[in-house]
C-alpha cells in the first residue's frame, strides 16, 4: 500500500494545487502526499509552506503534531498492533512483546529488508475480536503469535 | 433468486467477511445457484461474525461464525433455503440478544443495504427531515430539546441546547460538524453505524443544518477505519444522485453539502476544539471555552458539533416525534443508549437498550461473563479516560448520574472486561502513559503530570516507598483533575484513581513479596 514513487518538488506541487480550493487543505494534502510518496518529504513540507502562505517552522509543527505522517520513509507495508485496553484485556501487551522480541524489532522500527514497519495504535474499534491488528488496510481480528508472525513473512518480497 | 447478507462491517472484515462472499458467490455460480449477495452492516452480534442472513419465507436465517471452509458444507445442508447445520442460529430477528434490545439508533443497522437510497427510504428513512421541512427549523430545534437527548459523545450535553446556541446567532455562514474519531478503547458504534446506515447520519446532519441554518457539513473521522471511508463516501455520493444532498434539496429550497475529512492518528482530536483546529490544519491544540465552538467554531463561525449517533439519532426522534423519545431512559438520561460490549467477554457486540440496565446484567448475562472462563475482575466503562468497576458495584444503573455519583462515567458507552488476572498498578500504568503520549501539550498538569505519573507508578512496581508514592500519585491526579484545560488531562485520573480506590492490593504486590 504505502506509496513507493519517487519524490519530486514538481509532482508535490501538482498535489498540494490539486486540493488548494477545499477549506483547511493541509491534512488531506498531507494524506495525499503520504498516500503518493510513502512518506512527507522535507521538501514538500516547505511547498507546502509556501502554498498555504505560513512559515516553514508551523507547517513542520503540523507534520510532526500527528502519529500518521512521517519525514522519512517507513517500510513497505505496515503493521499496526492494537495496544489499547480491550486488547489489553487479552493478553495483547504480552503478545506483542514477545512478537517483537522474535523479530528483534521495537516499537516504530522496520525490518532490515526494508518491508515491514510495526507501529502501535490505540484502540482500531475490533474490541469485540480483542486482540486485533491492522496490515495495510487488512483489519484482523483475535490475533495470535503466529498471524502477526505470517505478515512479517507476507511483506517480505513484496 | 435468493438474497443473501455478509456483512462488509469492519469486524465482520476482520473474520473473514471479504473472503467468506468471495467463497459463496464462488460455490453458488459452481452449483448454478442464483443467489444474490447484499453485503449489509453488522447486527452487532459481532461474537457470530462473519454471519452469513439467508432470506427464506420465515424470515432472514443466520449462520454463523462462518469461514470459508464452511461455505461448501452450507450448501450442502440447504441453507439458501434455511437448512439445519451446525451455525444455524435461526432467524435471526428472533435471536434472544436480538430480541432483548430496543433498537433505535441501529433500528436499521444490518437490516438493509447500506448504500441503498430506496431501501433506506423503504425503512422509514428521510421521513425526519420531510418532516422537518414541513414544521420549519425553530420547531425541529424545539424537538430535539423536548426529545431530551444527550450527547452520546461523553460529556451527555443537551442536543438542543446546544442546536439553540447555533441556530440563534446571526445569519450567514454557519458549519455542522461530526465527531467522528472515536478514539476511546472499547467503543465502536460510529464505525457501525457509518457502515451499516451510512445515511442516517447524512440524514441527521442534513437536519441540523435546516434547523441552525447551515448549509455546509464536515465529519471528522480517525484514519483507523478504512472501511468507513469507502462506505461513508460511496453514501454521500448516492445521497447526491438521488437529490437529498446539494442545492434545494427535494425544493424545500434548502441547500446542504457534507464532505468526509480524515484525522491523522491523534486521539486528542476527539476533543471538539481539537478537532475543529486539526480540519483548519493546524495542530490538534485544545482552545480555551469560551468562546463556544457554537458561537465562534470552524473557520470561526458559529458551528453544531455532534458525535455520530446523537446526529444519527435525530432523525427518528423528529419522524415519532420528541416524546417517543423522551418517553424511554431513566431519570435525566432519556431514550436508549448503544452499549459496546468488548474485551474478555464470550458474546462480544453492540446492545442497544434503554437507559437504566445494571451493569452487572450486560456483563453476566448479555455479554456470557468473561471469553477466558475466568472470574470477572473488573469493567473498564467510558474508554480510556473512564474508571474501572468492580464487581461490587454491579448494580449500577447505565445512568450518566448514577456513574458520576460513584467517581465514573458512561462516556460513549464502551465496556471493557477483564477477568481476574489483569493487573490493575499496570493498568492505571497504561492509563498514565496513553495521557502522557496523547497529550496535546498545551498545559502543564496534563503535559508533565502524565510524564510524572508513570515515573510514580514504576516506583510503586519496584516497592519503592510506596505509601508515599501513592500519596504523591493521589496528588498528582488532583492537580491533573482540577488543573487541566480539557478532559484528556481532566480525566485520565479517573482509571487511576479507581483502580487505586477498588483494588488497592495490586498497588502493594511488590512490598508484599519483598516482604515474604
Ligand atoms: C480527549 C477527548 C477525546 C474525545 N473524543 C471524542 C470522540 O472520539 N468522539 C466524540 O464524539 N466526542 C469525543 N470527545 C467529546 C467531544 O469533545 C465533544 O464533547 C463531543 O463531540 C460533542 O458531541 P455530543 O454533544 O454529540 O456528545 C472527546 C473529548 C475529549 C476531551
Ligand atoms: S488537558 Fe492535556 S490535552 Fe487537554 S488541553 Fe491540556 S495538555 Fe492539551
Ligand atoms: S482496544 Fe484494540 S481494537 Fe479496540
Amino acid at each position: 500500500m504505502a506509496g513507493a514513487a519517487p519524490y519530486s518538488d514538481e509532482r508535490a506541487r501538482e498535489i498540494i494545487a490539486a486540493h488548494m480550493s477545499l477549506e483547511g487543505p493541509a491534512l488531506p494534502i498531507l494524506h495525499a502526499l503520504q498516500a503518493e510518496f510513502g512518506h512527507v518529504p522535507e521538501s514538500a513540507v516547505k511547498e507546502m509552506a509556501q502554498a498555504l502562505n505560513i512559515s516553514r517552522a508551523e507547517m513542520h509543527g503540523v507534520v510532526t503534531f500527528y502519529h500518521d505522517f512521517h519525514t522519512s520513509p517507513h517500510g513497505r507495508h505496515t503493521l499496526k498492533i492494537c495496544r489499547a485496553e480491550s486488547c489489553q484485556s487479552m493478553g495483547a501487551e504480552k503478545q506483542a512483546n514477545d512478537f517483537l522480541a522474535r523479530h528483534k524489532l521495537e516499537w516504530g522500527q522496520t525490518t532490515p529488508d526494508g518491508s515491514l514497519t510495526v507501529e502501535p495504535v490505540y484502540c482500531l474499534g475490533l474490541c469485540a475480536h480483542s486482540p486485533a491488528a491492522l496490515y495495510d488496510n487488512e483489519p484482523v481480528g483475535v490475533v495470535d503469535g503466529e498471524t502477526l508472525d505470517a505478515f512479517v513473512e507476507e511483506a517480505k518480497g513484496k | 433468486m435468493t438474497k443473501i447478507y455478509i456483512p462488509l462491517d469492519m469486524a465482520a472484515v476482520a473474520m473473514g467477511a471479504d473472503r467468506l462472499a468471495v467463497a459463496v458467490a464462488k460455490e453458488a455460480a459452481a452449483r448454478g445457484q442464483q443467489v444474490e449477495i447484499v453485503r449489509n452492516g453488522s447486527r452487532g452480534m459481532l461474537w457470530l461474525e462473519p454471519l452469513i442472513e439467508v432470506e427464506t419465507p420465515a424470515g432472514r436465517v443466520g449462520y454463523g461464525p462462518a469461514k470459508v471452509k464452511d461455505v461448501a458444507s452450507l450448501f450442502d445442508a440447504g441453507f439458501l433455503t434455511g437448512g439445519a447445520h451446525a451455525l444455524n442460529i435461526g432467524v435471526v430477528d428472533e435471536h434472544p440478544w436480538m430480541k432483548r434490545q430496543n433498537r433505535v439508533t441501529f433500528v436499521r443497522c444490518g437490516v438493509i443495504d447500506p448504500l441503498s437510497v430506496p431501501e433506506y427510504e423503504a425503512h422509514d428513512g428521510f421521513k425526519g427531515l420531510k418532516r422537518a421541512f414541513e414544521i420549519g427549523a425553530p420547531a425541529v430545534v424545539e424537538e430535539v430539546t423536548k426529545s431530551g437527548l444527550r450527547g452520546r459523545g461523553g460529556a451527555g450535553f443537551p442536543t438542543g441546547i446546544k442546536w439553540k446556541t447555533v441556530a440563534d446567532c446571526a445569519p450567514g455562514q454557519k458549519y455542522v460538524v461530526v465527531n467522528a474519531d472515536e478514539g476511546d478503547s472499547g467503543t465502536f458504534a460510529d464505525r457501525m453505524i457509518m457502515e451499516g446506515d451510512p445515511l442516517s447520519l447524512i440524514e441527521g446532519m442534513a437536519i441540523c443544518g435546516y434547523a441552525v441554518g447551515a448549509s455546509k457539513g464536515y465529519v471528522y473521522l480517525r484514519s483507523e477505519y478504512p472501511v468507513v471511508v469507502k462506505v461513508f463516501q460511496a453514501a454521500i455520493e448516492k445521497a447526491h444522485e438521488a437529490g437529498w444532498l446539494g442545492k434545494n434539496i427535494k425544493g424545500s429550497g434548502f441547500d446542504f453539502d457534507v464532505e468526509l475529512r480524515i484525522g491523522a492518528g491523534a486521539y486528542v482530536c476527539g476533543e471538539e476544539t481539537s478537532l475543529l483546529e486539526s480540519l483548519e490544519g493546524k495542530r490538534g491544540i485544545v482552545r480555551a471555552k469560551p468562546p463556544l465552538p457554537a458561537h465562534v467554531g470552524l473557520f470561526g463561525k458559529p458551528t453544531v458539533i455532534n458525535n455520530v449517533l446523537s446526529m444519527a439519532t435525530v432523525p427518528m426522534i423528529l419522524e415519532k416525534g420528541a416524546k417517543h423519545y423522551a418517553d424511554l431512559g431513566v431519570g435525566r438520561s432519556r431514550g436508549t443508549m448503544p452499549l459496546q460490549i468488548a474485551g474478555n467477554v464470550k458474546f462480544g457486540g453492540l446492545f442497544e437498550t434503554d437507559f437504566g440496565i445494571p451493569l452487572g446484567v450486560i456483563v453476566n448475562d448479555i455479554a456470557g461473563g468473561t471469553r477466558t472462563g475466568r472470574p470477572v475482575k473488573a469493567v473498564q466503562v467510558g474508554g480510556p479516560l473512564g474508571a474501572y468497576v468492580p464487581v461490587s458495584l454491579f448494580d449500577l444503573p447505565i445512568d450518566y448520574e448514577a456513574f458520576a455519583a460513584k467517581d465514573s462515567l458512561i462516556g460513549h458507552g464502551g465496556l471493557v472486561v477483564f477477568d481476574d488476572t489483569a493487573d490493575m498498578l499496570w493498568m492505571a500504568r497504561f492509563g498514565m502513559e496513553f495521557c502522557a503520549i496523547e497529550s496535546c501539550g498545551k498545559c502543564t498538569p496534563c503535559r508533565i503530570g502524565s510524564t510524572r505519573g508513570v515515573e510514580t507508578i514504576d516506583k510503586i512496581r519496584n516497592g519503592q516507598d510506596v505509601e508515599k508514592n501513592i500519596e504523591l500519585l493521589k496528588d498528582l491526579c488532583h492537580t491533573m483533575k482540577f488543573g487541566s484545560l480539557c478532559a484528556l488531562g481532566g480525566f485520565a485520573p479517573y482509571p487511576v484513581e479507581s483502580a487505586l480506590r477498588h483494588f488497592p492490593e495490586d498497588f502493594r504486590k511488590p512490598a508484599l513479596e519483598a516482604a515474604e
